[in-house]
Formats: C-alpha cells, structure tokens, sequence
C-alpha cells in the first residue's frame, strides 16, 4: 500500500486529510480564466508584446523544469542547454524535410525525450557537483557533433524554413499560441506528476533523500524519470525559440546562457515550489526588459540577486508569500486538519496547519555547524 | 613522424590540462566543494596579469609572483565567505552559488573588457621560440616549462598535504571533519588555507593559458573548467596525480583529433572522456579519498 492511500483511507479520528485548505475549485476557475484571457492576447495586445510573451513562455518552461530536477529531484544541471540546442535542431531538420515548424514542435519535445535516456545513463555515474558538469561538458560534445553536419548549417547555423509566404500577423499569433500551450501543458505535466505516486517519491527526496531511499522509495528511477521529462521539456522550449527566431545557430542554443536563466529564475521565484518559476520568470522578464539596453548587465544583476537568495532567503521569493499568507496556487502536498478544534486566531490556526502539513520545505542536506 | 609529433604535443599541454584540474580536484577532495566559478577565476587571474603588464611594464614572469599570492588571498576570502556560508547550508546552495559566481564573473568580464581576446607577453621569445627534434617535431618552450611547472605544482601540493602541519590539518579534516574539530582543528580556517591553495593553482593555470593561447571572457568555462573536468575524471576523482594523467590523456587525445581533422579537437578529448565514463567511471587512478 502506498503512503498516500495509507493517509488518505486511514485518517485518525477527529483528522482530516485534505490536498488544500480552501476551495481548489476557485483557484483553477481563476487559472482557466488567466489562460483564456491569456489566449486571446493576439486579438487584443500589439505583436510586440506577444513576442516578449512568448520569450516569456520560453523562460517559464525552461524554469519549471528546471525546478523538477534541481528543486525535487536534487539533480543540479548546468547542461540543460543540450535539450534546448536538441529541440531547435529537431524542428530544424523536420522544416528542411517538408514538416511544419508548428508540426515538428511535439516530435522536437518527444524526441529529446527519447536523447535523454541514453544521456542520464552516461551521467548519472556521477554525483551532485560532478554530475553538474558533465551535462555541461555533455551538451558541449552534442554541440560540436552537430556543428560537423552541414547540411543542417554546420558551425554557422541556418534560418528557419517553411514559414514562407505565411502573414507575418498570422505568424507571431500562431507562435504565441504554441508557446502558450506548451507551458500550460508543462504547468499541467508537472502539477499531476508531483500530485501521483512520483510526486510524493520527489517531495520525499526534495526534503530527505537519505529518509526516502531508507523508506524504500525508488530514489534512482525517480531522478531518471524526472530528467526524461525534463529533457522533454526543454526540448520543447528550445522548438519554441527556433521558431520565434526564424533561424538556428548551435551557438546561441547551445549556450549555456539558457542554464543560467532557467536556474536563476527559479531560484528568485522559490525552489521545489511549482509557484516559484512563474514568480522568478516574471522578475527575470522585468530585468530583461528593462536593463536589455544594457548588453550583459541582467545576467550579471540576476545573479547576484539569485546568490543573494540562495543564501538569505533558501525558499524564494514564494517562499516568502507562502510564510506570510500561508496560500498556494497548485496544491500538490496533503494538509492534516483538526475538524472542529479552533486554536485562538489567524495566526494560530496558521502555526497549527504549518506544524501539521505533511510537506515540510526543503531541509538542509548537511547539518549546520 | 606527424602522429610522433601529435603524441609528443598532447603529452605537453597535457601538463596545461593537468595545471586547470589540480585546484578542482583539491577543492572537492577537501571541501567536497565543485567550484563551476574555477575556469572564470583563472581568465580573472589572466586579465589581472595582463593588467598589470600594461600598467607596470615589469617582466612578464614577475606578473606571476604577483597573481599568484593575489589569487591565494582571494581564494582564502571567498571560502571564508560565500563558499563557507553556501556549505553550510547544502551542497545545492554551494552549486548554485558557484554558478552564479561564474556567470557573474563571466558577463562582468564581457561588459567591462568585451568579448576581444587577449594574449599574454606576446613579444616574449620563451613564448613564441621552440626547438626542433629530427626534421618533423618542432617542440615550443613554453609548453615544456609549463609542463614542468604543472609537475613542480603537484610534487608540492603532495609534499605540502604529506609532510606539513597545515597539510595533515588539511588531510585531517578532509578525511573527517567534525573528528578534526573535536581535536581543536578550526575546520574554516583550514578551509580557508585548502582554497587559497587550489586558487594559486587557478592563477598559474590563467598565466599559462594566457601565455600558451589567448583569454577571453567564454575561455573560463568552454574551455579552463570543461577541460578541467574531463582530466579530473579521466584520471580520477580525488588524485592529484590523476590529474597530470588525465591532462596528459586528454592533451594526446586532441592533438590525435586534431590530426585527424583540424576541428575536431575538442570533440576528440570529449569522446575520449565519455569513453572513460562509460568504461572506467571511476577513472584511470582510483583513490577513494584525498591524501
């Protein structure tokens, strides 16, 4: 029997499990009435402001994954860039055979996906910071085995076809729309894989990995799994870049760059909270929008910021909302409630439903001295 | 006579490779700490040395007893602080910690120098002179001096863990930290004295590459921390002298792959390191643990 159907069916007397405090209903009528406000953007806002949307829904996915395996799974990659680059370049080849971009973007996704495997099992040899830098050495081997083709552009890349003749208006909707499903579509991957079986298995070994393996969680096929999806995920984010840019250069995506904003990104918004990346994408875009006249300055200032939370504020800047209001957009965790005993306050009640939450934020992974 | 030629060329920037691994490889055999800030630091170390080559106009050589004690201290201070409170927390925060540190580093270098590179003591004959065996192998001095320098590093790095009394305290609370504290060992302290070490090696590492190539702000990570790495583990997590050997095997490796085609240096060593990670994961010389 697993633990979540030992909770669920066995609560002890005067106790009840429940997946949120309030009503969930309102949360995903407000959730749905975003997207479809949302969808409708290209009818009512200028191309321009699609177009930093859509470098947004680009960011957004890269981070959520991003957050499943740094935040959950406790893998640190720096090489994601390699599904990013992988991504563009699927949609590349099936363009160049006739496909359409928009077509080739869930086979780009699926197919990383597929890469991934054979890649996990090469690095997952290695440990923590190990593992960090081979992904990164990984994705510059993937990089220069792609640069020797060129029918695909080799070193200097080429531009995108099979968008010709197509309405330059038609066009930017069209992508907004596809970046548009492809985040609500990784929000909804990774709002139902944390509420299943593996989600509990992730937040067991988000919080103790030692407790999960010793509690006879699958720790190893937990993390293979997350990077599959993750390298899905990314591969459909770096789709979505081929076709907003128009043109692939193995340079640009495969830089590394994308790593830092994926990982800074997430750690402003929060680690191991799915609130987090939206919250962190959203200060990221703010940054790059405002400081984009001034060349590297948002790298540089990001993260500083991201250092500085890291250190001061481990949870983010979700974690701080979640500390003060006690909320939570996507109720993946169980809260254990007292039916009818009332502790004096707003305050209290709030103490009591932290203290008895079954999810407990990150812990620390080595003691402090 | 050419693959004599790329044999012998590997072999010597196999020293190079060996010189970018030893301060990597000591900072996670000590601190359990992977520094991805450790390639960015050592093009700091190179820009500081050009820097004051153009102000001071001292001999470029003299440059180096300046970085090199410059680094030490700055690796003494970054440990003491943001390595040291990233530690204490997880070894998470210390990844994520380092790697905003090499992209702060690196963008920061991008925005103030731009992305021109530079080379160091270019007018140098030590740089540019090479002696020749038989009609074919033309060997260039500094490559042997830098080979020599990488094993003059290493000798000393071992005679200082084995026989000094900062070194034993370093092996002491390498091997058990809290063992070492209960002795009255101040663990930060030694900490501290491990990365000031690993970070005079940076600073070598930085010259000499500055000297045998050219610096520019990407070289930190696409080429000092990558290479770096791929020695470490062709070699073997932990061992300093693995190191040399997975320099050495990863220099011979692109200089083959060069022969065989001019571009596919780099990927030659790459392959060659995911061969040894398929085959050998845990490296040519295995040691479980820093000593």
């Amino acid at each position: 029997m697993s633990l979540a159907t030992d909770i669920t069916t066995t609560p002890a007397a005067g106790f009840r499990v429940a997946r949120s405090r309030r009503n969930v209903a309102w949360t995903g009528a407000a959730a749905l009435i975003v997207v479809v406000v949302l969808a409708f953007f290209p009818y009512i806002v200028y191309a321009g402001t699609t177009t930093i949307l859509v470098q947004a829904f680009i960011v957004l996915t890269m981070a959520s994954m991003w957050n499943l395996l740094a935040g959950y799974a406790g893998l640190v990659s720096v090489g994601q860039q390699a599904f990013v680059g992988l991504g563009a370049y699927f949609v590349l080849i099936l363009a160049i055979n006739g496909a359409s971009p928009f077509a080739a973007l869930p086979v780009a996704a699926i197919g990383c996906g597929v890469v991934a495997l054979p890649l996990w099992w090469l690095v997952s040899r290695l440990r923590s910071g190990y593992f960090a830098i081979a992904t990164w050495v990984l994705a510059a081997t993937i990089m220069l085995i792609i640069e020797r083709f060129s029918s695909i552009g080799g070193g200097t890349g080429m531009p995108l076809p099979g968008f010709t003749g197509m309405d330059p208006t038609l066009l930017t909707a069209y992508t907004y729309w596809a970046g548009l499903a492809v985040t609500v579509l990784t929000l909804v991957v990774i709002y139902l894989l944390l509420r299943s079986r593996l989600g509990l298995v992730l937040t067991a070994i988000r919080d103790d990995e030692v407790a999960a393996r010793s509690s006879g969680a699958r720790v190893g096929l937990a993390r293979m799994l997350v990077f599959l999806v993750a390298g899905a995920g990314c591969g459909a984010a770096g789709a979505l870049l081929a076709i907003s840019q128009l043109q692939v250069q193995p340079s640009a995506v495969f830089s590394v760059q994308w790593t830092a904003e994926m990982a800074f990104a997430t750690i402003i918004g929060g680690l191991g909270t799915i609130e987090g990346p939206i919250i962190g994408t959203a200060v990221y875009m703010v940054l790059q929008q405002t400081l984009s006249s001034y060349n590297a300055w948002y790298l540089i200032i990001l993260g500083l910021v991201a250092i500085g939370v890291a250190l001061f504020a481990r949870r983010g800047l979700w974690g701080l909302v979640d500390e003060h209001l006690n909320v939570r957009l996507f109720p993946v965790g169980y809260w254990l409630r007292l039916d009818t005993d009332r502790p004096a306050g707003r305050a209290g009640r709030a103490r009591l439903a932290r203290a008895s939450k079954l999810t407990t934020p990150p812990a620390d992974q080595s003691p402090k001295q | 006579m050419a693959w004599v030629n790329a044999i012998i060329q590997g072999v010597l920037t196999g020293g190079l490779y060996a010189l970018f691994a030893c301060g990597l490889s000591l900072m996670f055999g000590v601190m359990k700490v992977v520094n991805l800030a450790h390639g960015d630091l050592a093009v700091v170390a190179g820009y500081i040395a050009i820097g004051i080559i153009t102000v001071t106009h001292v001999p470029v050589l003299w440059s180096v007893v300046i970085v090199v004690p410059v680094m030490a201290v700055l690796g003494y201070a970054l440990q003491r602080t943001l390595i040291q409170s990233a530690l204490d927390r997880s070894v998470l925060i210390t990844l994520i910690v380092t790697f905003g540190l090499s992209v702060v580093i690196e963008n920061g270098l991008l925005q103030f120098f731009t992305a021109n590179s530079r080379a160091i003591g270019t007018g140098l004959s030590l740089v540019s002179g090479s002696f020749t065996i038989g009609s074919q192998i033309q060997i260039g001095y500094l490559l042997v001096v830098i080979f020599a320098v990488a094993v003059v590093v290493l000798l000393g790095l071992q005679y200082f863990l084995s026989r000094s009394r900062y070194g034993r305290l370093i092996r002491a609370v390498a091997d058990d930290q809290e063992a070492a504290q209960l002795a009255g060992a101040d663990y930060r302290h030694v900490f501290g004295i491990a990365a000031a070490l690993a970070f005079g090696t940076v600073g070598l590492a930085g010259i000499a590459y500055g000297m045998y190539s050219q610096l520019s702000p990407t070289t930190g990570t696409d080429t000092i921390l990558l290479f770096a790495f791929a020695a470490v583990v062709i070699g073997g997590l932990g061992s300093l002298w693995g190191t040399l050997l997975g320099g050495v095997v990863l220099g011979v490796a692109q200089q083959i792959g060069a022969q065989i085609n001019i571009s596919d240096e780099v990927l030659a060593g790459y392959l060659v390191f995911l061969a040894v990670l398929v085959l050998r994961p845990q490296g040519l010389i295995y040691r479980r643990t820093q000593s």
